[in-house]
């Protein structure tokens, strides 16, 4: 079992809730635009704290409120590839690839700079800052930056929203081998039927 | 050129100068990140008081200070008891006016700098393995830091022109307090002085451009970085 998750957290005049269990692979989480996706990411990434509820990932219980669990976000071991791909404008890629890798501990690392550079074709963009990247350049950047953390699941908001159509293949591709050749369980947002059925393993509705 | 007396007037000026802007910097930058980020009840008293010393009047300022610093105030009286020290008619005196007055200017800088950091790219941090002094220290503190030194260069040239304030907390005393705009007003008293008053007018004028220049093109600096967040 990989995602184990229970969640409810008032926002505003909203009430998100979500339960759902999910096996390896990559698990859509798949519903109209403001259902409240993003934060059940936000909660599963320990950014946002849920009011009840347990999110358990790869067997580890990383918040339990009845059991006063609270795992910090740096200590998730959760790679977050965000919409916009969020890299750090003030780090040239190199040192945004090797951010969250020089904070992991050694054993947790699992793959190195020369692998994720080869896997995801970032050779000619090593030395480029964040701002000259395409859309598509930043967001395979930003999964590599994830991949080198250490994690052991990745959370996927959009990763295609902000990308021409054109580009979304590409990306896919990479969404796909990271499924398929890493074996890494990927929770994925989207409100696009069509991407869940290409890219999902399994479906959870919301909203 | 300037002669030695005017020379030592502008070391001192250089060294009041300094002193506040080292003691008033992390301050300011505790108050700014107070009020950019803090939720407290009294955030907006807190702030307000901040900025009193840019709208009062400064001679009053100086005689708030006066009666903060004087043998008999509550902060005087302790600096006196504990360190035997008193800042009174003394150099340290000027550079606590020169501090409070420049305050002001340096949180609202250093405030718009912290408010325009995305905090989504902290949140990014914690996901990679960050904590929350490590992300202060590695995401926050860069990206905010044209406004710091923009709001540092600022609050130089504010306290270098300080003038009320100092004159009414710590006097003109020749070598002690006489800072370059009080050497300036001095030396409009006396009759026939006017080269003096052009010679140090001058150099104040010199010296409030280039703080000027600087801080304008550090603050562009910030705004550059700051575009490059949209990806």
């Amino acid at each position: 079992m990989s995602f184990d998750i229970a969640l409810r957290r008032r926002l505003g005049a909203r009430d998100i809730a979500l339960t759902f269990k999910a096996d390896d692979g990559l698990t859509v989480l798949f519903g109209p635009s403001g259902a409240g996706k993003t934060s059940v990411l936000n909660m599963v990434a320990g950014l946002l704290t849920p009011d009840a509820g347990h999110v358990r990932v790869g067997g580890a219980t990383l918040f339990d409120a009845a059991a006063r669990v609270d795992v910090a976000p740096e200590r998730r071991r959760i790679g977050y590839v965000f919409q916009d791909g969020r890299l750090f404008p003030h780090l040239r890629v190199r040192a945004n690839l090797l951010y969250g890798w020089r904070l992991a501990a050694e054993a947790d690392r699992w793959i190195g700079l020369d692998e994720v550079v080869a896997f995801l074709g970032l050779g000619e963009l090593l030395d480029r800052w964040p701002r000259s990247l395409s859309g598509g350049e930043a967001q395979r950047v930003a999964i590599g930056r994830a991949l080198l953390s250490g994690a052991r699941t990745l959370l996927m908001d959009e990763p295609l929203a902000s990308l021409d159509a054109s580009r979304r293949g590409e990306i896919i591709a990479v969404i796909e081998r990271v499924r398929d050749d890493l074996k890494l369980p990927i929770l994925y947002v989207t409100h696009d039927p069509a991407e869940a059925e290409r890219l999902g393993t399994q479906l959870v509705a919301m909203g | 050129m300037l002669t030695p007396e005017e020379w030592a007037i502008v070391a001192l000026s250089l060294r009041v100068s300094g002193v506040a802007m080292a003691v008033t910097l992390p301050v300011a930058f505790g108050l700014a990140y107070l009020l950019s980020r803090g939720r407290f009840p009294g955030r907006s008293l807190v702030d307000a008081v901040v900025h009193l010393p840019l709208v009062l009047p400064p001679v009053v300022t100086g005689w708030l200070l006066l009666l903060a610093f004087g043998r008999n105030g509550p902060v005087g009286g302790w600096l006196e008891a504990a360190f035997g020290v008193s800042v009174i008619f003394r150099w340290t005196g000027a550079a606590i006016a020169a501090g409070i007055m420049a305050l002001p200017l340096m949180v609202r800088a250093i405030r718009l700098s912290i408010d325009a950091v995305d905090r989504r790219l902290e949140g990014a941090a914690r996901t990679l393995g960050a904590g929350p002094w490590r992300t202060f220290a590695t995401i926050t503190l860069p990206l905010c830091l044209p406004g710091v030194l923009a709001g540092l260069v600022l609050g130089f040239a504010r306290s270098i022109g300080e003038f009320g304030a100092t004159i009414t907390f710590v006097s003109n005393i020749p070598g002690e307090t006489r800072t370059l705009p009080i050497a300036i007003y001095s030396a409009l008293q006396i009759p026939g002085n006017d080269d003096a008053v052009w010679r140090l007018a001058g150099l104040s004028v010199a010296l409030s451009l280039a703080a000027l220049v600087v801080s304008e093109w550090l603050a562009r600096r910030g705004q550059d970085d700051r575009a490059g967040h949209v990806l």
